[in-house]
Order: structure tokens, then C-alpha cells, then sequence
């Protein structure tokens, strides 16, 4: 990507501990408008950590977080970050169980939508006019999801995947500047994994949305991303292309040495 | 005429989204209003408008209100009933002491109550799950005793303020019937306003806090916010709930109706009618009104006479097993026993 | 001073008995993830039951009997009631607990009636004195009772091999039953031995105050205990029921006059309250991680 560019974030020297154990350790890493990056990285590589960190859920002890070129405080909750154009999707299963689809991928909007709380309650009006236009929105992310027929059944009780998928769903919903996913094709079959990534390059060229996003299969990886920065016990060892990241001995004997292939 | 879907196409999305887009809703929904508004005060007899409608419409009430904060947000009060008490209280105060119109007094009596449940509420921003719940609790502890030590209050007699006649712009309200009337209206006022609230973007925000709180929070939900505003919305309405029976039924604001096991009860009313439905505190509420009733008169057709004692017991055996068993069998309530039965019409008369 | 230390230990005294029920709570929470709102009414069901017993029965036969019915209640408990909500969320089996608590109030009133009953079981109650403060013999068997009780606990779940397997199973469910401790088995024996610990207090309150409905409101007064002490804590109930205890004695002894009196109800919510402010997960509960 064209690194010249302003990164739309940038994180320096960011380290955690949890109860002793760092988690990450001086970890700095960017995203360029537009690009879809990856983290990688064995397990307990830091890499979910580092979301969080984004995301405000951990306070890390140092390091500075930039977005847009402003610095954030360390310390913000989450939705605030979230107000601020970041959106997530979760590497367990983070629906919520007992909404619809339609539900759950509204609360994505939950940001953008701003009638009080007394014109809720009356309906009627202003709220009524809110709520039908935030249901197109909704409609057109359901049609691009091709999720169409399930829009109306409980989230708790569709199939991993298509739940995988309505999460997709919820973090577009918010259309922000930057979208985070946590092993968004993991556990999935080859069918799944193909659609999954077929909606982020979509999401990516068409919609223009910046991805950052953490997978396990390599193949997805190499395929869809443009940059990528891997993580190994909390420490940064590598970033570049994927052409680069594959003939990185680093990466290379970090990948042997824990997973063993 | 059935109840179904298939052959209801909705053309936009507003249609879809009414607050009942099945036809035969609207008519089951105008059926139960003309009963409320028409047939039950015209054919009831007094003893039934005023020892039974009263308290279930503001058991309902009270039990909708418990039903957001622990139905929808998923945040457990075990002292709503001190919120109650906040509202009755504070209106008969109002009405009797500082002859403020009786609509504003009732209204007023939830507004103290809100202040009430939201300074309870603010624990919630750090407390979670049952240390949650048995803070609560103090809310229902230190509530009773500042409302019984706090001499003026009560103007000095322990604890308890009689309530005065009704008066509405000089119309005075005396009669069950114009009793009846007077909580109906506030009740269908409320539950319209509530069930819209829930159906809209606060309801989902709740939804989402109850289903997987730290996904609602990085998705954008403010967990504080929403969670203030859930104890607020359900504290009013158990104020307002406390202000109406204690104004209709009690006829004194008296500590003692709203202890501990109110509370437990209300929570009752909400298991067993169904948690997270507007219309499951309307069963649970019903039902826990007409139980006493009907255990007495199971136990008078095997004996003369029913001591006290005998029929606690029975309400607290049947009470504890009926909430055991919902929470087994149906967990979302008789509103979910009801939503199953109507599903099968829905898709009536093709079920695949 | 002297009058200082009467209220502390008569505090501390009254703040064994909170341990007590609090440990019972917390057992049965680390093993099972249940918030058991009927231990209170586990208390009264046993005091009710021995009292019944006594009166055709001597007191170790009654003693027995009374332990049977526990054993029994737990295993009914956990068999009909938890066994089908195993993987319910947590506050499902809180509500399913508060249906239990009117359960067991309203079986074991019907069996040995509402009326308050004494309950003598011939510990003598002889005050006396030592440097100037006055102790009785009845709170002192009590105390050491229950102090001889928790350390016979802390050795159980520590030396045997039931105790351990209790304690693989309150740290990881999955991980028990994969080598293949029966977990409702062990639940079950939970239940047991917080049956004993309710039993044993209820025992103690119900000599003192007699038998009858308002046995079960002290598990509302242990409820403060545990919150401040940490759900999963045995340790945290231990010392949050000494200090409410002695705590709450003091403020309604020097500080109640001035408002009126009567803040005992309330007094140790207070404190829980401000406690859990500061630490949200109690003085020893495990702190929970957010992870998503």
C-alpha cells in the first residue's frame, strides 16, 4: 500500500501485563487507510490482547494510540472508541442470543441513532421515522450479507457459521472508519471460509471500509490481505507484504517452533 | 379469520415494524381493550374491580417495571419494593401535604421513586451479577428504614400515611369503578409508552447489555448510560405502581406492604409471566393476584374452615414450586407457553 | 473501654454465626456456580426438624435424623431441581434458588408448624466474668463449635480425597468430569456439607432466639458477608463475617442513638456496598477478566 499516506492508526510501543505475564511488549503497529492488514501469530501471541487494547477493553500500562492522527488517552471506554469509527467483531461468538438478526445488527447502529429517550417512547413520529430508516440501512447490510431469510430468527439459535456471519453484519452496521476482526473464518469449512472472505474483499474494495483482521489459515491471509504484522509472545517479529512474511525466517521458525508446521 | 403470516405481505418497513404486524394482534389487542375499558367495569361487581383488577393492574404495573431492568437489561433487584414504597410515600406527601394535583402526585410519586432506583442503580457501573443483586438489597433495607425513621415522612406515626379522597379538577374519585378507570388509563398510558420503548433502540441497548455485555460495549452501547436509564424507567414505574395501589387498594402508605417479600414476588411475577415480554408481567402479575384466591378455595373444598398458617404454607409451597418449574420447563414464561401456541397458528395452514 | 470490648466480642460472637451461613453460601457457589438464596431456609428446616425430633427422641438420635433430612434435601435439591438446569445461566439458578428458599419454608412449616418453638439442647448458659467483661458459656460453646467446624472443613476439602475432588470440581467443571469425577454427585455433597454448616447454625441462632420463620432472614444477614468477603471465598467469609459482626454491633451500639436506632438491618449492606465500590469482586472473590 502506499505507505507515504497518514496511517488511520497507529499504536507505539504499547505493553500489557497481566499478572505478571506481559502480554504485549513495546508493540507498535499501523493501519493505512484503506488496506486490509493482518495480524498473525501463534497462540498467546498477543494478538487478541492487541484488539482489545484498540478497542479500550484493556488499559495498557504504556505505549500511545493514535487514530486519525489524534492521540487517544489510554485509558477510554469502549464505546467511546467505538463513537469514534472502530468497530469489532469477536473470536468467540459475541451475538446476542436471544435478538433477532435484524436485532442484533441494529444494535451495530446503536451509535448513529440519537431520538431521546421520550420520543421512543411515543413512537409515533420521530422516532417511528428513525427507526424505518435505520432498517433500510440494516435491509441493505442483510442483502450484501445474503442473510436474507434469517433476518427474523433469533441469533442464538442459527449455525456457527451464519452467526459468524450476522457478527460481520453488527460491526458493519456501524460503517466505521475501521474495521476489526478477530478470527472471523475460524472453525468455518472451505465453503464458509470462501464466502466470509469474499464479503471482507468485498466490504474492502467496494465499500472502501480499512481492515485490520487476525486469522489462523494462511492461505485466507495471503490471499486478502496487503500487509502483515506478526505477533510471537507478545513481541512484534516481523511485518511487510505477504510475499515478504513468507521467506521471513522469523516468522518461519516462530511457526515451527509452537505449531509445529 | 386466523391467526397467521403466511398471506400478510408487508410493503414497507414501517409496516413491518408497528408494534403489532399481524392482523389478528390489532384484533385480540381491540377485544382486550374494550373488556378493560368496557365490559369488566359494567359486569364486574365491586368486590372484584376492587380486591382483584386493582391490585393486578398495578401488580402489572410494578412487574413491567421489574421486567425491564431484570427481563430485558438483565440487571436483578431484589428491592424493587422499596421503590414502590419511594412512590407512595412520596405522593401521598405531595397530594395530602402540598395539595399537588392527584395526576401530578401519581407521576410525582414515580419521579421520586426514579431518583430513588438510579442512585441504587449507580453500583451497576462497577458491581456486576449477584454482588449486583445483593446490593439491591440494600436499597430495600436502608429504603424501609429511612421511610420509618425519618419523622417527616410520616408526620410521626409509624411509618404509615393515610390516604386522602381523590379529587381530579374537584371530581372526586370514590367508587371502584372510578377507581378502575383511574388505574387502567395510567396502566395502558405506561404500557404503551414502555412497550414502545422496549421495541425501539433502548430496548435493544438493553438487550444487548443483558445478552453479552462487553460485546455491547465495544459495539458502541453505553453500558452506564443504558444501565441508569433501565433502573430509572423500572423504578418510576414501580413508583407509580406503589402511588396507584396505596392511592386504590391500601388506602395507606404503610412499609410493611412493601417489604422483602414483595419483592421476591414481583420477581415471581416476571419468571413465571415471562422474562423480557411486555405482556408476561400482565400474566405474571394475574396469576400471582388470583393464586391466593384459588389455593383458598382448593383448600375449602376439603375443609370447613382454612387456618392462616395452612394457607401460607400452600402459597409458599405452590409459589416456590411454580417458579422451579417455569425456570425447568419454560424458562421464558406463560408469555413463551402463549408465543408457542401462536407460532403454530402463524404458520397455519402449512407447517413446513 | 471495658464497655468497647463487650460490644466487640459480643459482635464478634454474633459475626461466627454470619461466617457460618456465609460459608455455607459460598461452598455451595464454588462448587456449583448456584447462589443459594435458601440457605437461610436450610437453617430453619433444621431447626425445625430437630425440635420436632426431640420431642419423641433423644437428643444424638435427634441429632442424626436431623442430618438425614439434610442429606436427603440436598440430594432432592440437586437431583429435581439443579440437574436440568446444568449449563443454565447463572442467574437462572439464582431464581431457581429463590424458589427453593419458599419451597423449603413452606414443606418444612407445613410438617412442624409456623408457631416459634423453643429449642433447648442442654448447653448451660452461665455468664461470667474476665477483667471486667462479661462472656457466656452458650456463645462461647457456639463459637468454638463453629470455629472446631470450619477447621474440620479446611482439613477436609484439603487432606481427603473427596475434598479434593470437590475443589477439581469448583475449578473446572469440564475438567472433573473428564477424569470422571460424577459432578452431580459431587454437587450433591456440597450440599451435603452446607446442610451441616446450616444446621449447625441454625442450632445456634434457634436456641437462642427459638425456632421459627425468622431463622431464615439470617441469610440476609450473611448475604452483606459474602458479597464483602467474595462470593467464592471461604477465607472472605470467615473474616467479612467477623468484621460485619463486630462492626455492625458498634455502629448500632455508638452510633445508632444518634439517628434513631435500628441501622443493624442495614448497617452491614452499607459497608458491603462502600467495600465493593473499590474492589468489585469482594475482599478475596476471584476477579473476573473480561475476555471476548
Amino acid at each position: 500500500m502506499n505507505q507515504e499516506t497518514e496511517p488511520l492508526l497507529r499504536v507505539e510501543e504499547i505493553s500489557i501485563t497481566f499478572g505478571g505475564l506481559k502480554a504485549l511488549n513495546g508493540v507498535s503497529l499501523e493501519v493505512y487507510p484503506g488496506e486490509v492488514m493482518a495480524i498473525i501469530g501463534p497462540n498467546g501471541a498477543g494478538k487478541t490482547t492487541m484488539l482489545n487494547v484498540i478497542n479500550g477493553v484493556y488499559t495498557p500500562d504504556e505505549g500511545r494510540i493514535f487514530f486519525e492522527g489524534r492521540e487517544r488517552p489510554l485509558k477510554m471506554k469502549p464505546h467511546h472508541v467505538a463513537a469514534m469509527g472502530i468497530s469489532r467483531t469477536f473470536q468467540n461468538l459475541a451475538l446476542f442470543r436471544g435478538m433477532t438478526t435484524l436485532g442484533n445488527i441494529l444494535v451495530g447502529r446503536s451509535q448513529k441513532m440519537h431520538s431521546n429517550f421520550f420520543s421512543q417512547g411515543i413512537y409515533w413520529g420521530l422516532s417511528e421515522k428513525e427507526e424505518v430508516e435505520h432498517r433500510e440501512a440494516v435491509e441493505w447490510i442483510i442483502d450484501f450479507l445474503e442473510i436474507e431469510n434469517i433476518r427474523k430468527q433469533p441469533a442464538g439459535m442459527l449455525p456457527y457459521g451464519l452467526q459468524k456471519r450476522v457478527e460481520l453484519g453488527r460491526a458493519l452496521a456501524a460503517e466505521p472508519k475501521l474495521l476489526l476482526l478477530d478470527e472471523p473464518m475460524a472453525g468455518m469449512n472451505l465453503e464458509e471460509k470462501e464466502d466470509i472472505a469474499r464479503f471482507v474483499l468485498d466490504a474492502n474494495e467496494e465499500l472502501n471500509y480499512t481492515i485490520a483482521l487476525i486469522e489462523h489459515d494462511m492461505g485466507v491471509v495471503m490471499d486478502i490481505c496487503d500487509r502483515i504484522v506478526v505477533l510471537d509472545f507478545g513481541n512484534k517479529i516481523a511485518e511487510g507484504t505477504p510475499e515478504e512474511i513468507k521467506k521471513n525466517p522469523k516468522v518461519i521458525q516462530a511457526y515451527l517452533g509452537t505449531a509445529g508446521g | 379469520m386466523f391467526y397467521r403470516e403466511c398471506g400478510v405481505l408487508k410493503e414497507t418497513y414501517a409496516k413491518d415494524m408497528a408494534i403489532f404486524p399481524i392482523p389478528l394482534d390489532r384484533w385480540g389487542l381491540g377485544v382486550m381493550l374494550v373488556l378493560a375499558f368496557v365490559v369488566i367495569p359494567f359486569t364486574a361487581s365491586d368486590y372484584w374491580l376492587s380486591s382483584i383488577m386493582l391490585p393486578f393492574y398495578c401488580f402489572s404495573l410494578a412487574a413491567l417495571g421489574l421486567n425491564f431492568l431484570t427481563g430485558y437489561a438483565g440487571q436483578v433487584s431484589i428491592g424493587h419494593a422499596a421503590f414502590m414504597a419511594v412512590g407512595a410515600y412520596s405522593s401521598l406527601i405531595l397530594y395530602g401535604r402540598y395539595g399537588v394535583p392527584l395526576p401530578l402526585s401519581i407521576f410525582g410519586g414515580g419521579i421520586f421513586a426514579s431518583a430513588a432506583g438510579t442512585i441504587f442503580g449507580i453500583p451497576s457501573l462497577r458491581i456486576k451479577g449477584f454482588y449486583l443483586a445483593v446490593s439491591t438489597l440494600a436499597a430495600q433495607f436502608i429504603i424501609e428504614w429511612v421511610l420509618t425513621h425519618w419523622q417527616w415522612v410520616s408526620g410521626g406515626v409509624f411509618g404509615t400515611i393515610d390516604a386522602p379522597d381523590m379529587y381530579i379538577f374537584g371530581w372526586i374519585i370514590d367508587t371502584p369503578v372510578k377507581k378502575y378507570y383511574l388505574v387502567l388509563c395510567v396502566l395502558t398510558l405506561l404500557t404503551v409508552f414502555g412497550k414502545n420503548l422496549v421495541r425501539g433502540q433502548l430496548g435493544r441497548n438493553w438487550t444487548a447489555i443483558r445478552d453479552m455485555d462487553v460485546a455491547a460495549e465495544i459495539i458502541g452501547v453505553s453500558l452506564f448510560r443504558n444501565k441508569l436509564i433501565a433502573f430509572a424507567v423500572s423504578s418510576f414505574y414501580a413508583g407509580v405502581a406503589g402511588s396507584l395501589i396505596t392511592f386504590t387498594y391500601y388506602l395507606a402508605a404503610n412499609i410493611e406492604e412493601f417489604n422483602l417479600f414483595l419483592s421476591f414476588h414481583l420477581l415471581g411475577m416476571i419468571i413465571i409471566g415471562g422474562m423480557g415480554t411486555v405482556l408476561g408481567s400482565f400474566f405474571g402479575a394475574g396469576f400471582m393476584t388470583l393464586l391466593p384466591i384459588f389455593i383458598n378455595q382448593t383448600l375449602l373444598t376439603i375443609m370447613e374452615r382454612v387456618p392462616s398458617d395452612i394457607r401460607a404454607n400452600s402459597e409458599a409451597i405452590v409459589f416456590g414450586g411454580l417458579i422451579v418449574f417455569f425456570l425447568i420447563v419454560e424458562p421464558y414464561g406463560m408469555a413463551r407457553l402463549w408465543q408457542t401456541i401462536k407460532e403454530k397458528m402463524r404458520l397455519w395452514p402449512f407447517p413446513y | 473501654m471495658t464497655f468497647f470490648f463487650e460490644v466487640l466480642i459480643s459482635g464478634l460472637l454474633v459475626g461466627v454465626m454470619y461466617s457460618l451461613v456465609a460459608m455455607g453460601f459460598a461452598l455451595i457457589y464454588k462448587a456449583s456456580g448456584v447462589f443459594n438464596f435458601a440457605q437461610g431456609d436450610m437453617s430453619l428446616l433444621a431447626g425445625l426438624a430437630l425440635v420436632g425430633f426431640l420431642t419423641v427422641m433423644p437428643l444424638w438420635l435427634a441429632l442424626l435424623c436431623t442430618f438425614a433430612v439434610m442429606t436427603i434435601l440436598a440430594y432432592g435439591t440437586v437431583f429435581i431441581i439443579f440437574r436440568p438446569l446444568v449449563a443454565r445461566p447463572p442467574l437462572i439458578l439464582f431464581m431457581a434458588a429463590i424458589g427453593l428458599s419458599f419451597l423449603i419454608q413452606g414443606i418444612g412449616q407445613a410438617i412442624w408448624g409456623t408457631d416459634a418453638k423453643g429449642l433447648n439442647i442442654g448447653i448451660p448458659e452461665i455468664s461470667f466474668e474476665i477483667s471486667g467483661i462479661y462472656l457466656n458459656t452458650f456463645d462461647l460453646t457456639f463459637g468454638g463449635v463453629a470455629t472446631a467446624l470450619v477447621a474440620g472443613l479446611v482439613w477436609f476439602f484439603q487432606k481427603t480425597r473427596t475434598g479434593r475432588a470437590l475443589r477439581a470440581v469448583a475449578d473446572d467443571h469440564e475438567a472433573a468430569l473428564s477424569v470422571g469425577i460424577p459432578l452431580l454427585r459431587a454437587w450433591a455433597v456440597t450440599w451435603v456439607i452446607a446442610g451441616i454448616v446450616a444446621t449447625v447454625a441454625g442450632v445456634a441462632w434457634g436456641s437462642r432466639l427459638g425456632v421459627q420463620f425468622s431463622l431464615s432472614l439470617i441469610a440476609l444477614k450473611a448475604l452483606p458477608v459474602l458479597i464483602l468477603g467474595g462470593i467464592d471465598s471461604i477465607l472472605g467469609a470467615i473474616l467479612a463475617g467477623l468484621l460485619i459482626g463486630a462492626s455492625e454491633n458498634l455502629a448500632e451500639v455508638f452510633i445508632g442513638p444518634y439517628v434513631g436506632g435500628g441501622i443493624q438491618t442495614f448497617f452491614p449492606y452499607l459497608v458491603a456496598l462502600i467495600v465493593l465500590w473499590f474492589k468489585p469482586y469482594g475482599m478475596f472473590g476471584k476477579e473476573i477478566i473480561e475476555r471476548v
